[in-house]
């Protein structure tokens, strides 16, 4: 891996699928430019690198488009194979990262979407729902450093959103899911993220997410009117 | 490969367990297959996956594997020398990837089943939906005999069992597929030329009775 390599992503602060890639990028010491998207005025290259969905992270390396955070991460994997190594060797250990991974994506933060995005009983009903998908996931933590094992991986990467991101969520929206009294070992998971330089760089300011989460809130607010 | 023991726990109509069943073909790996009633699953099913409690799961010497994304690429990596699904380039990997992704978010997504379960706009809407997600495959598929190249590979495993449930889709619908995607269905048919395919998938006619009795059994016209 020489000088000639290029390598972009196209991201957006505030997106946790976004700073997952910039996270396993750190950690594999691959330096690369960030382009901050607007998602309200999508740049003609954001359109060009992922015309299917138009969506944030792309990773473009050597002019090669990458989209979809769980493929580039495994692309990133694939591509630098120094440490860490985010995904094991064993075909049996690659599938249960894999499907963490999608529980995470496809369930935790599909259903905490709908926390954000209902009021009433719509909303207590995913707050229920979401509590019983993060309880699935501390069991899986219980008892191990990482999700990966003996060093941080790649379910600890796609995890990464309960670091910063999801309690500043709740704080912006008032409501508690997620304490250390509920879930000892998320928490005590975070206290070891937390003590990684790489995870702390990769921190969403939080002053800066709760004004951006309550004005996103609001203009959802108004519009459903 | 000695004592092995794969079993996979399935149900006829799904396109989920046909992408595991025509993996376990394309390796030429024998297996027990158990159908499930999925309004009575078993008790090796709800042990097997308590998170999703769904099917198709794959029991591979005692130790289960779920979500079949997940099951065709462990059943890849267990089995590499026959039939390679995905390719060995990283680059060509992520294509692979991120189609297979694609499948599930659009060709299963919410709007492919409006297509049999809803009538008027809203079908139509959905309908309009589905071509445009054909068409952004056939694009993708371009010149190639499969979207693996000369032969089968991860997404033509992954979008292949699709095809099962296009004529219920067409009956239910009112439209014909092969007029708005000529190509795919061209690919589709020679896919079903394989017998890991052809054997794999149940018969158009079986599906649409299927449909018919879940539109039934939900109340839907």
């Amino acid at each position: 891996m020489g000088d000639d390599e290029e390598v972009k992503v196209f991201g957006m602060w505030a997106s946790p699928y976004s700073r997952r890639v910039e996270l396993a990028l750190k950690l594999k010491g691959i330096p690369y430019e960030y382009i901050e998207e607007d998602l309200s005025n999508k740049s003609a290259l954001l359109i060009q690198h992922n015309p299917v969905h138009q969506k944030i992270p792309v990773l473009v390396h050597n002019g090669k488009s990458i989209p979809e955070s769980l493929v580039i991460l495994e692309y990133i994997d694939e591509t630098w194979r120094n440490n860490p190594i985010l995904l094991s060797q064993d075909p049996y250990d690659r599938a249960m990262a894999r499907f963490w991974a999608k529980f995470i994506d496809e369930k935790i933060l599909s259903t905490t979407r709908k926390v954000s995005f209902t009021t009433g009983k719509e909303q207590e009903h995913a707050i229920e729902e979401v509590t019983e998908q993060l309880k699935l996931l501390e069991n899986e933590v219980k008892g191990k450093a990482y999700f990966g094992g003996e060093g941080i991986g790649y379910v600890d990467i796609v995890a990464n959103f309960l670091v910063f991101w999801f309690g500043n969520l709740q704080e912006a929206l008032g409501i508690n899911i997620f304490s250390q009294h509920k879930f000892p070992f998320i928490f005590e998971w975070i206290q070891k993220q937390l003590k990684i330089d790489m995870v702390d760089e990769c921190r969403i300011p939080k002053d800066k997410h709760l004004t951006y989460i309550q004005t996103r809130l609001a203009a959802f607010k108004s519009a459903s009117k | 490969m000695a004592d092995e023991d794969v079993v996979l726990l399935d149900f006829w109509p799904s396109p989920f367990g046909m992408r595991v069943r025509i993996a376990l073909a394309e390796k030429e790996i024998k297996y027990e297959y158990k159908e499930e009633d999925l309004r009575n699953k078993s008790d090796l099913l709800l042990k097997m996956n308590p998170i999703h409690k769904k099917i198709p799961i794959l029991i591979h010497n005692g130790k289960p594997v779920c979500e079949s994304l997940v099951q065709v690429q462990y059943i890849d990596e267990i089995w590499p020398h026959k039939s390679p699904l995905l390719p060995t380039d990283p680059y060509q990997r992520a294509i692979a990837r991120f189609w297979g992704d694609f499948v599930d978010k659009k060709i299963y997504g919410l709007e492919s089943g409006k297509v049999w379960t809803t009538k008027g706009e809203e079908q139509e809407a959905a309908k309009k939906e589905f071509i445009e997600c054909l068409k952004l495959l056939e694009g993708e598929l371009g010149n190639k005999a499969y979207f693996g190249g000369e032969n089968l590979g991860y997404v033509d495993v992954v979008l292949v069992p699709f095809y099962s449930w296009f004529y219920a889709y067409e009956k239910c619908g009112n439209f014909s597929i092969e007029t708005e995607c000529p190509k795919l269905i061209a690919w589709a048919k020679r896919c079903m030329e394989k017998d890991s395919v052809s054997k794999s998938l149940p018969d158009q006619d079986k599906i649409y009775d299927y449909v018919l009795h879940l539109k039934k059994v939900f109340g839907i016209e």
